[in-house]
């Protein structure tokens, strides 16, 4: 069951401790449940709990590559595994061993990046992952997540260890404005209306829905008649959703904290294109790389504001 | 080792060449240099030291085989077909749209092949988790991984090792094919490695070194491994490339070689012979 309960205050939450009670609370239900990490556990709120689990918390050190391919192993030896890194060195740095040890192979992994996009925050360009999201979309079979809050976060990570394939989940480690009730169940693969509309609606994903969220709200005294859709499964993308919202309202934008190509746009496109051709535009990231700063200075140094989305509303409407 | 078994290792050993052989040249051409110079090693892996049952090929209780320089697959897929795990006319279909042997290993498409490899250096990893999986598991198997010495140039094997190392896989075997050759040349001119026995010791693994083309050497260095411990362990196999047909050893840039009818027909003689000499 999935409650919408948002009303723009932040959920208490880090998602860090999120990721942490959760896997313990899933390798504590399933013997096959298996964590890894790469010298990141106190970033993931593991450390604790891998200490007196050490049979189910592998810390790998720093390497990547490694934890990839014995996460493949352990998964032909029948093992669940979980994998942990920061965005960027959980999809590039280990592209070529998550896709061939692991998705070529059939061999399914859980993989968390987290602090996606802009909440890479002090961790700089080096660390700021646009581009995951394009990389795992190219993965054949893979599932891509980008968690909308907290409960999001819980309620994916629990479907993921049994789903199979590549299963991409990437999600900021600290607080996230508070979207659904605790608890909340979030079927992968169903796109969730956080808000009716009939003028345009607003795909939006991951951090990227609450500056949506406060579009709308700002829109709606304007007169335009706004609604947002969660597509935090960015891939197997909602299409049915996308198009029944696109045919509704005639106009659409997109929403997210990632380069606007091979992410949720693109994907997006595609079954506009395809399906129901309207007037598109999109709010994310214009084909940079990424850069240090807060994430108030990263969000309008690459656009990625509710002012931003505004006018993009605008200037679709426009072309309508 | 006896040595009429011996003689049968040594035998099994020059019918997986053939078969490989054969294998290659139904298709034209091939890794010919470096199934060669690992044949005598999986005749003692298969031939004795693995437990494997060809007609329960995912049996989960088996001794793995991960073939990290997955090039080297149809001295596996010989191998397979010599031991029952695949009828020995599917060798013949090597490469070909939709067969089950393609060029480089692939743990799901052929049957007795527990991993997928071919891009050098992932084997390595691969088998560490396996290894660990099958230590969590409780289970009294091993995993032997082998790996091409010029596939040790990637960063990858030496990421893995340092793993296995501190997990302390003592189920987990690294076979080493030191065949001097990779694909661009000599290691020592192309990227050189130094001493693989003092490496191997220095990343946390009993390590022999043997004469990689000696059966009963591999074999006594493989029975080694069979109590386990806390370490894991480290086969350095002194190999020639294109091992056990003249013309091809004297090849210098023999890792991929085109197979003619000409070839074939002279090489498999010379194998033949060797055989019957030894069989009488």
């Amino acid at each position: 069951m999935t409650k919408i309960v948002y009303n723009g205050e932040t959920d208490p939450r880090l998602c860090k401790d999120v990721i942490g009670a959760t896997v313990a609370s899933l390798a504590d239900g399933d013997p096959d449940v298996i964590f890894l990490d790469a010298d990141l556990m106190s970033c993931s709120g593991t450390l604790k709990w891998s200490k007196t689990h050490a049979d189910r918390a592998i810390d790998c050190g720093i390497a990547e590559a490694n934890m990839a391919g014995v996460a493949a192993g352990l998964a032909a030896a029948g093992f669940k595994p979980i994998i942990h890194s920061f965005g960027t060195f959980a999809s590039r740095r280990i592209y070529d061993q998550i896709f061939l040890s692991g998705g070529y192979a059939k061999n399914d992994i859980t993989v968390i990046g987290t602090d996606p996009g802009v909440t890479a925050t002090m961790n700089g360009g080096t660390h700021m992952p646009f581009e995951d999201v394009a990389l795992y979309n190219a993965l054949p079979h893979a599932t891509v997540i980008d968690a909308s809050d907290p409960t999001c976060l819980e309620s994916v990570l629990r479907q993921c260890v049994n789903r199979p394939g590549i299963k991409y989940i990437r999600v900021g480690r600290k607080q996230y404005a508070k979207i659904y009730e605790d608890g909340s169940e979030l079927p992968i693969g169903k796109a969730v209306t956080l808000r009716e509309g009939k003028d345009v609606v607003i795909f939006a994903a991951g951090i990227m829905l609450h500056e949506a969220m406060k579009a709308a709200a700002s829109l709606e005294a304007q007169g335009v008649s706004a609604a947002v859709v969660d597509c935090f499964t960015i891939k197997p993308i909602d299409a049915d959703a996308v198009e029944a919202w696109a045919k509704k309202c005639g106009a659409v934008v997109v929403a997210e904290n990632a380069n606007r190509h091979g992410g949720l746009y693109d994907t997006i496109l595609e079954v506009l294109a395809e399906r129901c051709p309207v007037p598109a535009a999109v709010v994310a990231v214009e084909d940079e790389f990424g850069e240090v700063g807060t994430q108030g200075y990263l969000q309008e140094r690459f656009g990625l504001t509710a002012a931003h989305i505004e006018e993009q509303v605008k200037s679709v409407l426009a072309r309508k | 080792m006896e040595f009429k078994e011996k003689q049968a290792i040594e035998a099994f050993a020059l019918r997986i060449r053939m078969a490989a052989l054969e294998a290659i040249h139904s298709i034209g051409s091939g890794h010919v240099g470096g199934v060669m110079s690992i044949s005598d090693a999986l005749a003692v892996l298969y031939g004795r030291e693995m437990k494997v049952r060809p007609e329960d090929p995912k049996w989960p209780d088996r001794d793995y085989l991960v073939m990290s320089k997955g090039h080297a697959g149809p001295a596996v897929y010989a191998t397979l077909a010599l031991k029952g795990f695949f009828p020995y006319e599917e060798l013949k279909t090597l490469n070909r749209g939709g067969t089950r042997l393609p060029s480089h290993c692939d743990r799901n498409k052929t049957p007795g092949v527990d991993m997928t490899t071919g891009s050098l250096g992932q084997g390595t990893s691969q088998a560490a988790g396996l290894a660990l999986g099958n230590k969590l598991r409780g289970r009294n198997n091993r995993v032997f991984l082998i790996v091409g010495d010029g596939e040790m140039d990637e960063g990858q094997c030496w990421e893995s090792f340092l793993f296995a190392s501190a997990k302390k896989l003592g189920n987990l075997v690294v076979l080493i094919d030191w065949n001097k050759r990779q694909l661009d040349g000599y290691l020592d001119e192309v990227l050189p490695m130094g001493d693989f026995v003092a490496k191997m010791e220095a990343f946390g693994f009993d390590t022999v070194k043997v004469d990689g083309g000696d059966v009963e050497a591999i074999a006594a260095a493989l029975e080694r491994t069979r109590n386990g411990g806390d370490k894991p362990y480290a086969i350095v196999l002194d190999t020639i490339k294109g091992h056990g047909i003249d013309e091809v050893e004297a090849i210098a840039m023999n890792h991929s070689l085109p197979v003619t009818d000409e070839r074939f027909a002279n090489w498999t003689a010379e194998l033949k012979a060797k055989l019957d000499a030894l069989e009488g």
